[in-house]
């Protein structure tokens, strides 16, 4: 069988340049000196001060997170509910519902975020039809709510996609058991159903939070250049400024806060499951 | 799961099939729009599909996204596959650490991806353009290839390649008559996901390419700035391309199924 195990050699390599390396630039970059060489590397912390003693860029990466939050928090409310409705469908029209909810998410995003531009713009369609009720004209671009609606729009189908698995994985035995022993609708959706599918929800949040947090492009399609988040931060620092030691610090501080966040859904889940083992 | 349809949930699915498709629509609508307005069709016309095809820019971004798109999926593919299959027979440590790294693209947001690469090429000097962006297409296509044919490799039954094995194949035929043909769903499946991840991309695109090289998604940031129907046409082929491809593919199996159905009845 050794032979075979060659095979796994040249993508070790492979990754170690392409998936490591660039990982392990990002830290140096991070903590040296600007203009060092490879053989005068000067360690330094100026780059993460240079993000906390600067307000604005607190208060953007304040608003990236609230942003990325509100975005988590609407997908589960309307998520949650398409999720359960397709749950409860006949077995075949689950799966076009599932391959409906799948097909956008194949198509490009960008291409998906800029048509809301024509549709939230002034004189675009949602006001010229808000118009026919004698309101508006609004100004939706630029604001923060533009920005949650296109970052909803983009991800919410990870979301349905995640808490649906759990939904449908479900064995209805449960729910029998639970109409048997006595409990109505809404207490055998909030004491048997949703804890079952709490999982689903987690694995949702993950998939909604981290592009939501690190997200450019919907930022600066949909909130123009007013609505600044940290992707854009990141994003001026490599592309405009040049300034590759304070974009990689402010990428790791994100990083650092995506896999703090992580660790505290996965361990609320643990939590969940093991009071449901108790109980 | 079954239960009683109430109409108050039908409104609402219908109400979030059509926040997910009035952009898409609106989209293809508009591209045949006769004026520049946002909120009035002005009648049928194909202007924006002629400015889209006389604007050499635009018509290199198709090439490129396409050129690309192929490329990443048949390299990431064969790449995948082979490390994939290495994998499976590796030792716990090393599959676990290769697993690991393997995921880290999956993982990290795809910004981080894209400085860590940019800087990578720049530090390795290798000029921004076309090789670079095929490179760091395929970088993040074999960790989708690769995870879509684990699972098929690890339900494999190991005495099957023994028995090839033992009854003289050599390590290459039996990897290309025995272990190939049972994962070949895994390698199409990752192939579908590479060429879409491809086809897709911009982050990562957008922060590694440079020399004029642009795909759709970087044309369209740019032309962004302000509104430009032709975008809408741009944006129109792009999901005619993509819906066809899906289409294709989830049509293909059903139809060789039938046939082989009727062949054998």
């Amino acid at each position: 069988m050794k032979s075979f195990r060659r095979m796994a050699y040249p993508y070790l390599i492979w990754s170690a340049v392409f998936i490591v390396l660039p990982m392990l630039l990002i830290i140096v970059y991070a903590f040296t000196k600007e203009g060092n060489s490879v053989i005068n590397i000067q360690f330094t912390l100026d780059n993460f001060a240079k993000f906390f003693s600067d307000k604005v860029f607190f208060y953007v990466l304040r608003r990236s997170i609230y942003i990325a939050i509100v975005t988590t928090v609407v997908c589960i409310l309307l998520g949650y509910p398409l999720a359960y409705i397709i749950a409860c469908m006949k077995p075949k029209s689950q799966v076009v519902m599932v391959f409906i909810v799948t097909i956008p998410t194949w198509i490009n995003m960008l291409v998906r975020t800029y048509a809301w531009r024509g549709i939230l713009d002034k004189n675009g369609m949602l006001n010229s039809i808000l118009g026919l009720f004698g309101i508006g004209p609004i100004q939706f671009l630029e604001t923060a709510f533009a920005v949650v609606l296109g970052m909803v729009y983009n991800f919410i189908p990870f979301m349905i996609l995640q808490i649906y698995n759990s939904l449908s994985k479900m064995d209805d035995s449960y729910l029998e058991a639970a109409a048997d022993l006595g409990a109505d609708k809404v207490q055998t959706f909030m004491k048997v159903v949703l804890p079952l599918s709490i999982p689903g929800v987690i694995s949702g949040i993950t998939l909604v939070f981290l592009p939501a947090v690190s997200s450019f492009f919907i930022p600066k399609l949909l909130g123009g250049g007013k609505y600044v988040l940290i992707g854009n931060v990141i994003e001026s620092q490599f592309l405009t400024s040049g300034d590759w030691g304070f974009g990689s610090a402010i990428s790791l501080i994100m990083a650092i806060i995506i896999i703090i966040s992580m660790h505290i859904t996965k361990k609320l889940d643990k939590d969940n499951s093991a009071e449901g083992g108790n109980g | 799961m079954k239960k009683k349809k109430h109409i108050l949930s039908k409104i609402f699915a219908g109400l979030m099939i059509a926040f997910f498709y009035l952009p898409i629509l609106y989209t293809i609508v508009f591209s045949f729009n006769d004026s520049r307005s946002l909120s009035v069709f002005d009648g049928f016309s194909l202007r924006w599909y002629e400015k889209m095809f006389h604007n050499s820019d635009m018509m290199e971004s198709v090439f490129y996204t396409i050129a690309i798109a192929l490329l990443a999926t048949f390299i990431s593919t064969i790449a995948g596959t082979i490390a994939a299959i290495g994998i499976s027979k590796s030792g716990r440590i090393l599959k676990g650490v290769v697993e690991q790294v393997n995921n880290l693209p999956i993982m990290n947001p795809e910004i981080v991806t894209a400085i860590g690469l940019l800087m990578l090429f720049s530090s390795l000097a290798v000029s921004k353009g076309f090789t670079t962006l095929l490179l760091a297409h395929i970088m993040f296509c074999i960790p989708y290839v690769i995870l879509s044919i684990l699972p098929k490799l690890r339900s494999l039954d190991p005495n099957i390649l023994d028995a090839a094995l033992d009854l003289g194949c050599t390590p290459v035929q039996a990897l290309v008559k025995v272990i190939v043909p049972q994962i070949t769903s895994g390698i199409f499946a990752g192939a579908l996901i590479a060429f879409t991840m491809s086809f897709d991309d911009f982050v990562i695109s957008y922060f590694v390419t440079g020399n004029g090289v642009n795909n759709i998604s970087i044309m369209i940031y740019t032309m962004s700035k302000r509104i430009n129907p032709t975008i809408n046409a741009l944006s129109s082929l792009i999901i005619a391309i993509i819906t066809a491809v899906l289409l294709i593919l989830n049509i293909t199996p059903i139809i060789l199924e039938k046939r082989k159905e009727k062949k054998q009845k």
